[in-house]
Parts: structure tokens; C-alpha cells; sequence
């Protein structure tokens, strides 16, 4: 019987195998993905240290250097108080951050348990749950976003809350899927023979096997949720001024473009793109690192 | 007609490369089938597809030549080869589902290879795509011309294929594993469709499979192929009864045959005495007007219709049957996934029926039936180790932790004959024995009174099959369990089984002992089932 064995060489443990290995690989594999983690590093750095590091207080105005362009002082110039463009787009990051990450963990885990119950046990549960997701998709989601801020007023929380909610649906839908083609897998049943009640089989068996695409959406999501923030403190909603808000900074930029001050509009706008666009390129180095089958 | 001059194909893999054929040569006949035999990863497979040039990306023709009727089709454009396929050289497919268009009724498929070929004219595309169906054998021709494939059958869908194929009058057709996945029945009417169909049109034809038995009765010659290369070539019968290659004996050896016994299969230097399982008379499991109703769209169906059996404590029974038959509803319902519309299932005396099988998983008897699944890869969570796998219904039925639980999967593993480093590998980095083991230890990791085994060969290759046959028969006189041996291959129950039920449309049809509905079976229909398994020519005695 040694015969089957000896069709594959015995390379188990190689390195690889362990689980920061496999993520050095996947780096190394694809240099966009390396890219996109270093200015996701960038990014966290500033969010965690910004605020320490910045030379200004980005709230401090300062009068006699107002509309000042670009210079080494001011790398980012100067807005019509006099504070530092470079500073408060720094510090913002942290704010930014903070909203899309809290509003997509929020929503990956309402969207996850709704989309395994309805994709898990189907029947009239499916049916409700997906016509309630019909429902919140009906919507132009931007607006319904701007409609629940307006409602429950305007803090940061509620941003939060606002686009965990338009964001539910495709999280819902995307599991439900996943769990779907899954649940009357071999695996699946095989769980159930080895003792598993059925809620045990979704959650340690079937839906994990649904974070690879996951992933995707995840990243995906987070710079759209930036994206979204941003536009609604534009608008007015949300994050309230003097607070360093990239949405925020780029409203109030514009009303100087014509008159020919475009950083204080163009270097918070070029921030949030970065920030989007780094999210973006994440998602398909976390699938990989998501997803066993990579690690071959 | 056709003639392949050292061959050899290469792909470009994340380790490198990888040479998938290996230098071979092989001429092709007019009007004659050669039949190219090997198990997975051979190779068989990429020589069709190399002299097609339908490679997968990365995958390219490093040397040789193919020439077909005068035209060098390695050299030849990428639209002269447009026009040769289907036209001149065709093709059938492993899995005939997966070869049509889902959402295009099939008279249009014929229609468009029929059109693409200016075999036919928008006005007359119709006509002659219905005669081309007709051709196949399809009854009703005109009435199946408007369906999609889903509402066929497999066998069915398979015909569909073979009319595609067939629909330009090609003159070569390249047959790749064409009945894989077909019942039985099926299988012996495809086959003799399209060897039918090769005679009276005078075509040559390639038969891919890794099945010895079915080559050698539809072959006139046979190539043995392992690891890309060529290891035997000649008639079939002289392959069978004299094979030269010692791994041509090992594969004829495997191969399940009247009047081998499951040692036979093994290669004789590994062969050792068939260890006897002892039958008591005590009945583990007693099934009582089983009845299995599922609502349809057009009325409720009946899965299975008031069936009744037994099964012994140490006995094997098989329950043998074509797809649709229930015979896998009946051993869902046997081993508590499903639940059962009426009717008692009685072991070691209790009703198990009487607990839901949503709430099985409590029930103290839960660790008494387990079940080895049919397809390894499926059955395997793809994100767990296969020690994760075997040590669930340890750690989830048994309670085990720590130390104890390593020691044990260590065990079960050494008992199945899966290496001990294999362990820590995922499902996908393991081949598809090393995963029928890893399913196998899983099944009987809680020493289990009887054990549900449903088709748990048929995704492998007769050699490894021939292996994990004999594992279980290893394991049965070891541990004293019960099977239920769920198969639609006789010549496989044969070797396993003491007593066999017959299965079709829900209801058993024929029962007893193994031997005896073998050789003389009662009903009409086990006589076809054991006339459409291919007979392969019995080897001299090894």
C-alpha cells in the first residue's frame, strides 16, 4: 500500500505551511499585492501616529499665513484660516478609517448571519429576508444613507450606522450564496454524521468556507465606504467643521478653486483617492490569503 | 489516418514545469478504435487535447509531430483548425451536462456546429439537426429538438453530444472517458450507439477511459499509457491474457472480474490471506416499510416505495441499483441525514426512525452509523487538515481532547495505511486514495456497528479501487462492523458482499445471497445489469 504515497513527494511542513509564511508568499507572488500592503501600512501608520507626528495643530488658525500655496513650511499650503492642509489631512485619516472599518465590520457581520440563516435554511426565512434586502436595494443608497443620518442626526455614529445599512444587502447576498451551493456538500453532511447540530455546521464548517470572495467585497467595500463618508460630510451631514474630515475639507476647498487656491481642495480629494484605490488592489491578496487552496 | 509522431506536451505550473506527455507515438486506422487506457494524470487526456490544440493555458506541444490525413496539425492555423474540429476530427466529452449550453434548447446546438460548417442552411438547419438526433437513437427526435438539457437525462444528454459530434460526419472521433458518470445500462447503449455508428460510417475513432474492461470490449487495439508515456500497445485480448508491462498486470489485476476475489485485485507480491468475517445471526438493523415521498412539481414523488430488509450483525449487504432508483435516499435514511415519510428503522432493537434527524446528532446511537461518502473531495472540508477531519466526531461524539485525540487520530490514520505527515496537509494537497482514506478513518474513528459505504470507489482509479477494497475488507474482519455497501458496479458487490437487494424505481426488485442472484438472477433486470457490465477477457490465472 506504499505505493500511493510515493506518487507525491513528502514536502509537508515545507515553508509555506504556517500561516505568516503563507502570507510572505502570497506578498511575494504578486508585487501589486505588496503595493497595496504597504500603503495600506502608510495609512494605518497614520492613523495611529498622525496626530503625534503632525508639525501643526491641525485645528490651530493662524490669521497672518492664510491661502498660503505649497511651500516647506506649509507642504500642503495653508486654508483660509491659516491652518496646515498637510496636518489635518493626516489627522483625518485616523477619523476616516475609523468610520468605513467600524461600518463595514458592522455590516460584514449583520450581512453574515442573515445571508447563512436565509442561504442556510431557506424556505420562508429566505424569502423575507431577501425581500427586506430588495427593499433597502430599492433605494438609491446614497440618498437612503443621507436619509438615515438626517433622521438620527448628525454624529459620527450615526455615518457609521448609515452605511453599515446600505451595505448589509450585498454581504447578505454574497453568504447566502456561499452557503447555498455548500449546505448539502459531502462536508456538510459528513459534520452532521460526526455530531454537529446544524448551527455548528454553518458556523465552523460551511461559512468559512465563504471568506475567500468575501475578502474581496470587504476591501472593496471599505474604500467605497471612505468614498461615502467623504461625500456625506461634503453634503453636510456627518462630521460637523472644524473636525479634519477628508469629505469635509475637499467642500470646503472647492469654494476656492476658482479663485485659484486648488490645494486646499486637491491634496484631501488625492488622499481619499489613495485610500480608495489602496483598498481596491487589497482584495485579492487577502483572498489569497484567505483561502487554503492557495497554499499549495 | 492519423499518425502521432513523439509527442510531448509540457505546462507551466507555479513549480514549474511540468511534462504531461512525454514523447509518445501512435497511428490511428481508418474505420478502426484505439483505445488509449491510464489512470489519472497518465496523461490520456492532454494527448486528445494536444492533437485538438484545445490545450489549457500554459500548456504547450514541445515536440513531435500529428498529422492527420496529410495536414500537419501542429503547424496548421489557428483557422484551419477551426474548420477541422468538428468537421474532420470530433470530440465527446467526459461530462455530457457540462458540454452543452445550458440555456440553448439542444436542436439549436446541433444546428450551430451544422451551420458553422456549411453543412446546412438557415432553411434546412432544422430538418437535417432532427435527422442528425435521429442518428443517435433519440426517440421523438422532433419533440426533443426543442429541449434544454436540464430536462434530459444523462445518457440523453450524452446522445445529444454524440450527435453534435457526429452532426458534419467527421472521420475521425476522439471519445474521452465518454460514459463516466452513466448509469450502467447507459453506459453498454452509448458505447454501442457509438461503435455502431463508428462501423457504419467507416470512421476512426480514439477511446480515452481508464476502464480495461470496457476498452477491450469496444477496442481493436489498446495503448496502456502511465506518467505520459507509452507502456504497452497491442490487441486487447493479448493485453489481458498476456500483459507484458508489469504495470498493464497490475491494472488488468485490478480490474473486477467474475472469478477473481477482492485478493486477485491486488498485485501478487502484496497479496496475502482473505481474512473471514464472521456473520452472526442476531439482525443489527431491520428496515420496516421504508417509504420515502418528496413533493414535486407535478405531484408527490416516490423516491422509495415500502421497502423492507435486514442486515445481520458482521454482515455486508449491497444494495445495487441505477441513478433515480433510491437507493441513495434509502442509505440517507439508514444513516439519519433524512427522514423517512413513514415506516421503522430498527437498530439493535430501537427505532432510530422515531428521532428526527435534525436532533440525531444527540442521539446516543449517533456514533453506531457512520457513513463513508461517495466522493472523497466533496466530503472533505477544504479549509480542515485531514487530522481536523478525522478528529471531529472524536472530539464532538467521544468527547476527546488533547493528547488522547492526537493519539487516536494517529491510530485510525495508521490503520487506514495513511502516512503519518499526510496529516497535517489539506484536502487539496492530498490525492483522491489518500482522501478516501482520510474519509474512511473519519467513518469508523467511533468503532461503529455498521457502516454506510456509498460508492466509495467509484471516484477512483481501479488501483487505488482495488486498494481501498481491500482496506474495508481488512477493516470489516478486524472490527466485526456491518456494511451497506450502496454501489451501481456488480462486479465490485461481488467481491464486498454477502447478500445483495436490487433496487430500481424505488422498489427491490431482487434479493439474497450474493452469489446466487449472480449467477442466476430472478428478475429481468438484474440479467440486464449484469449483462451491460463490461466483461473483460479473464487473465490467465496469475
Amino acid at each position: 500500500m506504499a505505493d500511493m504515497t510515493a506518487s507525491t513527494p513528502d514536502t509537508t511542513r515545507r515553508k509555506g505551511d504556517t500561516t505568516l509564511g503563507h502570507i510572505v508568499y502570497v506578498l511575494r507572488d504578486n508585487p501589486v499585492t505588496m503595493l497595496a500592503f504597504a500603503m495600506l501600512a502608510f495609512f494605518l501608520g497614520c492613523a495611529f501616529f498622525g496626530p503625534a507626528l503632525v508639525p501643526y495643530d491641525p485645528l490651530a488658525t493662524n490669521a497672518a499665513r492664510a491661502l498660503e500655496a505649497p511651500s516647506w513650511d506649509h507642504w500642503f499650503g495653508t486654508d483660509n484660516l491659516g491652518r496646515d492642509v498637510f496636518s489635518r489631512v493626516i489627522v483625518a485619516t485616523r477619523l476616516d478609517l475609523t468610520i468605513s472599518v467600524a461600518a463595514v465590520a458592522l455590516s460584514f457581520v449583520i450581512g453574515s448571519i442573515l445571508g447563512s440563516i436565509a442561504g442556510y435554511w431557506g424556505g420562508w426565512l429566505d424569502a423575507v429576508l431577501n425581500r427586506c434586502l430588495d427593499t433597502i436595494m430599492a433605494f438609491p443608497l446614497f440618498v437612503l444613507a443621507m436619509g438615515v443620518v438626517a433622521a438620527l442626526g448628525n454624529t459620527v455614529e450615526n455615518i457609521i450606522y448609515a452605511t453599515a445599512i446600505i451595505n448589509i444587502p450585498f454581504y447578505a447576498r454574497l453568504v447566502r450564496a456561499e452557503v447555498n451551493i455548500r449546505r448539502h456538500s459531502g462536508f456538510a453532511q459528513a459534520a452532521k454524521l460526526a455530531g454537529n447540530s446544524d448551527l455548528r455546521v454553518l458556523a465552523v464548517h460551511i461559512f468559512p468556507n465563504s471568506l475567500p470572495p468575501m475578502m474581496v467585497q470587504v476591501s472593496l467595500n471599505l474604500g467605497w465606504a471612505i468614498l461615502n463618508a467623504a461625500g456625506l460630510s461634503f453634503i453636510g451631514l456627518g462630521v460637523a467643521p472644524p473636525t479634519p474630515e477628508w469629505g469635509i475639507m475637499v467642500a470646503e476647498g472647492a469654494n476656492f478653486i476658482v479663485s485659484g487656491e486648488w490645494w486646499l481642495a486637491v491634496f484631501p480629494g488625492l488622499w481619499l483617492m489613495l485610500a480608495v484605490f489602496t483598498f481596491n488592489l487589497l482584495g485579492d491578496g487577502l483572498r489569497d490569503i484567505v483561502d487554503p487552496r492557495k497554499r499549495t | 489516418m492519423l499518425s502521432i509522431k513523439d509527442l510531448s506536451v509540457a505546462f507551466k505550473t507555479r513549480k514549474g514545469e511540468v511534462n504531461a506527455v512525454r514523447g509518445i507515438s501512435l497511428d490511428v486506422a481508418k474505420g478502426k478504435t484505439l483505445g488509449i487506457v491510464g489512470e489519472s494524470g497518465s496523461g490520456k487526456s492532454v494527448t486528445s487535447y494536444a492533437l485538438m490544440r484545445i490545450l489549457d493555458a500554459g500548456g504547450e506541444i514541445r515536440t513531435g509531430e500529428v498529422v492527420y490525413g496529410g495536414i500537419d496539425l501542429r503547424a496548421a492555423s489557428e483557422k484551419d483548425m477551426r474548420d477541422i474540429r468538428g468537421r474532420e476530427i470530433s470530440m465527446i466529452f467526459q461530462n455530457p451536462r457540462a458540454a452543452l449550453n445550458p440555456i440553448r434548447r439542444v436542436g439549436h446546438q446541433v444546428e450551430d456546429v451544422l451551420i458553422r460548417h456549411a453543412q446546412a442552411t438557415r432553411q434546412d438547419a432544422k430538418a437535417k439537426a432532427i435527422a442528425a438526433l435521429e442518428a443517435v437513437k433519440i426517440n421523438d427526435a422532433a419533440a426533443r429538438y426543442d429541449a434544454y438539457p436540464f430536462e434530459l437525462s444523462g445518457g440523453m444528454c450524452q446522445r445529444i453530444v454524440i450527435a453534435i459530434a457526429l452532426a458534419c460526419k467527421p472521420q475521425l472521433l476522439i471519445a474521452d472517458e465518454p460514459t463516466t458518470g452513466l448509469d450502467i445500462t447507459t453506459q453498454k447503449a452509448v458505447m454501442d450507439l457509438v461503435g455502431d455508428l463508428a462501423r457504419e460510417r467507416g470512421m476512426g475513432m480514439i477511446l480515452i477511459t481508464h476502464d480495461l474492461g470496457l476498452a477491450s470490449q469496444y477496442c481493436d487495439r489498446i495503448v496502456v499509457m502511465k506518467d505520459g508515456l507509452i507502456v504497452e500497445e497491442g490487441d486487447p485480448q493479448k493485453l489481458f491474457t498476456d500483459p507484458q508491462h508489469a504495470y498493464t498486470r497490475k491494472l488488468v489485476d485490478a480490474t473486477p472480474r467474475v472469478g477473481a476475489s477482492i485478493r486477485n485485485l491486488l498485485p501478487p507480491e502484496t497479496r496475502t490471506a482473505e481474512p473471514a468475517h464472521k456473520v452472526h445471526d442476531r439482525p443489527l438493523l431491520e428496515v420496516r416499510d421504508l417509504v420515502k415521498t418528496y413533493p414535486g412539481k407535478s405531484g408527490p414523488v416516490q423516491a422509495v416505495k415500502s421497502i423492507s430488509f435486514q442486515i445481520k450483525s458482521g454482515q455486508s449487504l449491497g444494495l445495487v441499483g441505477e441513478s433515480g432508483s433510491g437507493k441513495s435516499t434509502t442509505s440517507e435514511m439508514v444513516v439519519r441525514l433524512q427522514d423517512p415519510t413513514s415506516g421503522n428503522i430498527l437498530f439493535d432493537g430501537q427505532d432510530i426512525a422515531a428521532t428526527p434527524s435534525a436532533r440525531f446528532m444527540r442521539h446516543p446511537m449517533r456514533g453506531e452509523i457512520q457513513m463513508v461518502f461517495q466522493d472523497a473531495t466533496d466530503s472533505l472540508n477544504p479549509r480542515g487538515t485531514a487530522a481536523s477531519a478525522i478528529a471531529e466526531p472524536l472530539a464532538r461524539i467521544a468527547r476527546m481532547r488533547g493528547s488522547k485525540l492526537n493519539a487516536r487520530v494517529a491510530e485510525l490514520a495508521e490503520l487506514v495505511g495513511l502516512p503519518q505527515p499526510l496529516l497535517s496537509r489539506f484536502p487539496h494537497q492530498l490525492s483522491g486514495g489518500q482522501k478516501a482514506r482520510v474519509g474512511i478513518a473519519r467513518a469508523i474513528a467511533l468503532e461503529p456497528k455498521l457502516l454506510i459505504l456509498d460508492e466509495p470507489t467509484a471516484a477512483l482509479d481501479v488501483s487505488i479501487q482495488a486498494i481501498v477494497l481491500n482496506l474495508l475488507v481488512d477493516l470489516r474482519a478486524q472490527m466485526g462492523m456491518s456494511y451497506l455497501f450502496v454501489s451501481h458496479d456488480l462486479n465490485v458487490v461481488r467481491l464486498l458482499c454477502d447478500e445483495v437487494l436490487v433496487m430500481k424505481h424505488g422498489e427491490i426488485v431482487d434479493r439474497g445471497p450474493t452469489a446466487a442472484v449472480m449467477d442466476n438472477p430472478s428478475h429481468e433486470y438484474t440479467r440486464s445489469l449484469i449483462e451491460a457490465a463490461p466483461q473483460p477477457p479473464n487473465p490467465v490465472a496469475a
